[in-house]
């Protein structure tokens, strides 16, 4: 039975089944493969899309779970926070390997929307959800702090 | 074969299809007449002498004047590929704007790591260290024969041409031209001897020590390709049913519900298991859980954990093969003041790089063609060759990004490769994607060995050490590996004892020892190798040698390092930066470690706090690493950084455990690594040297948990011995 998702603004038809995660739909139907599989159960956070604006683990979401929702991936960020995180992300030189970053930015540009001034607390609760195994993490802290500075 | 893959990697990954086309029909473009034979290569490697096109097999320059490096060593984070390019770029005097990195083929006469001999490989943070002169040299012919076409073309002597930022010019008669428009006068000219080369003056770098921004690109914008982005028409995904316990096999299966599963392809079965190809990674998933699998467990290894801990400690009581013996350790024990003694368990560690191991692979009637964050060229192509019938030089590899490694994608079996590679000779002519999933990759072994060290240490009378034996029990990592000729000698894996073996401490009477245990567990080097254990144990004795002898950490071990300057530099400036001795807040404490691995030094002093309910946090890591010339001091601060995250993984959070045979850990909830929330603070120093370059992506790791479990004592005056570290109540 096929299922329709709007991804980055535009509309696929999917020949594929209703309980296939929205991760897998994404990258080996869609075709877009920013979005990273790392775990399968929501422990690492590589797969983090937004959903209507909202960070969501792409990894556990039924793709019939989305259809009429506003699907937004890595390739399709556009945002004035979202261009500002990817800058101070390629600033300071975040990423290492680059595997865990797509989501990484996800979460952190989901972050900024809501909070443009985050606490170290802020940032911990935010992006504790998403493993770096090279620990990026003291950059992935800065390169936030970096873009909230320049977006205030 | 069409790509579908819809973003090209910007700075790496060109066919060596597409590599020829460009070859063919840029024509005059390809200048440098290094280049021709190195495309032509990928099809007559068996006929290319090794050595003849060494000095000239990294550099490509285009007519748009492009600067292509052809990359010998895998980018898995680490940092390798801007590494490598910033030496060819340093001596070609190229502008870093028109500098692009290339993987480079599978082909050990050019690539081979120089300090593996004749073996293509990246691992032991060799990267710099084996290519310091080797790239430079390529940049350097590069430049000369740029010279020697503006010579030809200008009519003026070479030696009054001038490069500089890619652009070449002469004074005198006010020329100038870009190394595109002179590219293909370059190729003709001879190539000169490398020893008439005249290498920089380190005075003059005008990139080494820069921080150059780094080539490896597209990873803030999904664009970065990694292996389980490669997507080729036809290509079948497929998901492997592994035996629940080490050691054993399939006995019968039945897969009828698994091919009437959607999307479900074929279902065959390997050496490794039973195989499900479907069209789609879900679909293979799904069939795989269909699966009706009878294993044969009649060899099947059925131990835990505690058992092998029980042996190993019994084991610790026992003599083993001496690794080092200074002085008579025995009988300085027996007459020692004051002995000190643990029995430390460190366990079995999985990798755990966030893309789980993956390889593509299509079998067909030239050969073998591979996709892979590829870090064992050697391994890999001769596993693969020898598995499919074929030459090596008849397996293809494209080197992709890695998504993480930590040594797990230098199987010394080339275990996941190999795997792809049988089930795509089964699927003769169809690409086939092999994904493991996190479980798969978490269940799948090669871990870091568990092991055992018993140390016991002894002071005289005034507090000076004059005694040290250590036994350390565990897994030999290279045994049964193509390193094993020259890795073990006498019984003594030298990655076993490393970093305890080569204590630098001023100790008359020392001796260390080695049980080397067989297990079917597979076990592989894994970030800093046996350094990941040794360190801990040496460090955290040295410092309870420390107290029994009522001195200060740092001061008793400077005064034990006099003979080893480089140890005792990083050492003094880490207590230094750190405030060592300055008061902290109530609950906070301070410890260090030094500790040198692949020739690289590393200090670090880590403040941790102890809340009232016996939580612990780790705030603060000051670290100061010598790792000769800085090439490039941002990429040498991250690897700092992301070596101590790593190492604190180990430190506080994760163990690989058997129960009856079987891995009870499958995923991040309970194989659990470092998140932002317990990441400190951290503060990275580099020495000035002038010493060539060594390793950074793993030195960083060792000094870690011995820094935290000692600052842990400094607060509680609690033991610590075993890790992950935990706090008793």
């Amino acid at each position: 039975m096929p299922v329709t998702i709007q991804v980055n603004g535009a509309s696929h038809t999917l020949d594929t089944t209703p309980d296939t995660p929205l991760l897998w739909a994404l990258r080996d139907h869609v075709h877009l493969t920013g979005t990273k599989f790392g775990c399968g159960m929501a422990m690492c956070g590589a797969c983090t899309v937004h959903v209507d604006g909202q960070p969501t683990r792409s990894c556990v979401t039924p793709v019939s779970a989305v259809q009429g929702k506003a699907i937004t991936t890595i390739e399709g960020i556009e945002s004035v926070v979202a261009k500002a995180i990817q800058a101070a992300w390629t600033e300071l030189e975040v990423p290492q390997c680059g595997y865990c970053q797509s989501g990484q930015i996800m979460s952190a540009t989901a972050l900024l929307e809501k909070n443009r001034q985050p606490s170290d607390a802020d940032i911990d609760a935010a992006m504790a959800g998403n493993i770096c195994r090279c620990a990026t993490y003291v950059r992935i802290r800065s390169a936030i702090k970096q873009a909230a500075e320049q977006l205030a | 074969m069409r790509r579908i893959t819809q973003n090209k990697p910007r700075t790496q990954g060109t066919s060596r299809r597409d590599f020829l086309k460009l070859v063919t029909t840029a024509g005059a473009g390809l200048t440098l007449a290094m280049n021709l034979p190195l495309a032509m290569a990928a099809d007559t490697a068996a006929s290319v002498a090794a050595g003849d096109f060494e000095p000239n097999a990294f550099v490509r320059i285009g007519t748009d004047g492009r600067v292509t490096i052809l990359m010998k060593h895998l980018e898995m984070g680490q940092g390798t590929f801007t590494g490598l390019a910033t030496l060819v770029a340093e001596e070609l005097d190229a502008d870093w704007s028109q500098v692009v990195a290339e993987g480079a083929p599978a082909d050990a006469s050019r690539y081979n790591n120089l300090l593996f001999g004749t073996v293509q490989g990246t691992g032991g943070s060799t990267a710099m260290a084996n290519a310091f002169i080797q790239m430079r040299t390529a940049g350097a012919t590069a430049r000369a024969m740029l010279i020697g076409a503006a010579a030809q073309r200008w009519q003026v002597p070479a030696a009054e041409i001038q490069v500089k930022q890619g652009l070449l010019s002469h004074a005198a008669s006010g020329k100038s031209a870009g190394f595109g428009e002179l590219a293909a006068l370059a190729a003709q000219q001879a190539i000169p001897d490398a020893q008439s080369l005249r290498l920089k003056d380190p005075a003059d770098f005008a990139y080494i020590g820069q921080s150059l921004p780094r080539l490896d690109r597209g990873k803030t914008d999904g664009s970065a390709q990694f292996t389980q982005d490669v997507q080729l028409d036809g290509m079948l995904t497929a998901l492997v049913a592994h035996p629940p316990r080490f050691g054993a096999s399939v006995k019968q299966y039945d897969a009828n519900k698994a091919l009437a599963s959607p999307g479900v392809v074929d279902v065959v079965q390997i050496p490794s298991g039973i195989a499900v190809l479907a069209k789609d990674f879900w679909s293979a998933k799904k069939g795989r859980d269909l699966l009706d699998v009878e294993w044969d467990e009649s060899a099947a290894f059925k131990a835990s954990s505690d058992d092998m801990q029980r042996e190993y400690r019994a084991l610790a009581e026992q003599p083993g093969a001496v690794a080092r013996a200074d002085g008579d350790a025995t009988t300085a024990l027996a007459n020692a003041a004051t002995v000190v003694e643990a029995v430390f368990e460190m366990p079995y560690l999985a990798h755990a790089a966030m893309e789980p191991m993956n390889a593509v692979v299509l079998v067909n009637d030239t050969g073998c063609e591979i996709w892979n964050g590829e870090q064992f060229q050697s391994i890999d192509q001769n596993v693969v060759a020898s598995a499919l019938g074929l030459k090596p030089e008849q397996v293809r590899i494209n080197m992709l990004f890695a998504g993480g490694s930590f040594g797990r994608r230098a199987n010394p079996h080339g275990d996941y490769v190999l795997e792809a590679a049988l089930i795509a000779k089964a699927k003769r002519g169809t690409p086939v994607k092999l994904v493991w999933t996190r479980e798969d990759d978490t269940r799948a072994g090669h871990y870091r060995p568990m092991y055992v060290h018993k140390v016991r240490a002894g002071l005289d009378a005034s507090g000076n050490p004059v005694a040290w034996e250590q036994r350390i029990v565990g897994q030999s990592i290279m045994q049964g590996t193509m390193f094993e000729g020259f890795a073990i000698k006498e019984g003594i894996d030298s990655t076993s004892v490393e970093g305890a073996a080569g204590l630098p401490y001023q100790i008359p009477n020392l001796q260390v020892e080695l049980h080397s245990v067989e297990q079917p567990v597979p076990v592989q080097w894994w970030r800093s190798v046996g350094h990941s254990h040794t360190a801990f144990s040496t460090e955290v004795i040295i410092d309870e040698l420390a107290r029994a002898a009522k001195q200060d950490p740092v001061d008793f071990r400077l005064k034990l390092l006099s003979q080893h300057p480089r140890h005792h530099a990083v050492l003094k400036m880490a207590a230094e930066k750190a405030g060592w001795g300055a008061e902290l807040p109530k609950g906070w404490g301070r410890g260090v470690a030094v500790h040198e691995s692949f020739n690289s030094f590393v200090a670090q002093v880590a403040e941790v706090s102890v809340q009232d309910n016996g939580s612990f946090k780790v705030e603060r890591v000051i670290c100061v690493v010598d790792c000769g010339v800085a090439i490039n001091p941002d990429i040498i601060r991250a690897q700092m950084e992301g070596g101590i995250g790593f190492g604190l993984s180990a430190a506080l959070l994760s163990e690989i455990t058997l129960d009856d045979g079987k891995v009870v850990q499958s995923n991040f909830h309970d194989f659990q690594v470092l998140r932002i929330n317990q990441m400190p603070a951290v503060e990275v120093h580099i020495m000035p040297s002038a010493e060539p370059p060594t390793g950074v992506g793993e030195p960083g790791t060792p000094p870690i948990a011995p820094a935290v479990a000692n600052a842990l004592s400094s607060v509680t005056g609690q033991r610590f011995s075993r890790l992950p570290l935990k706090l008793s109540s």
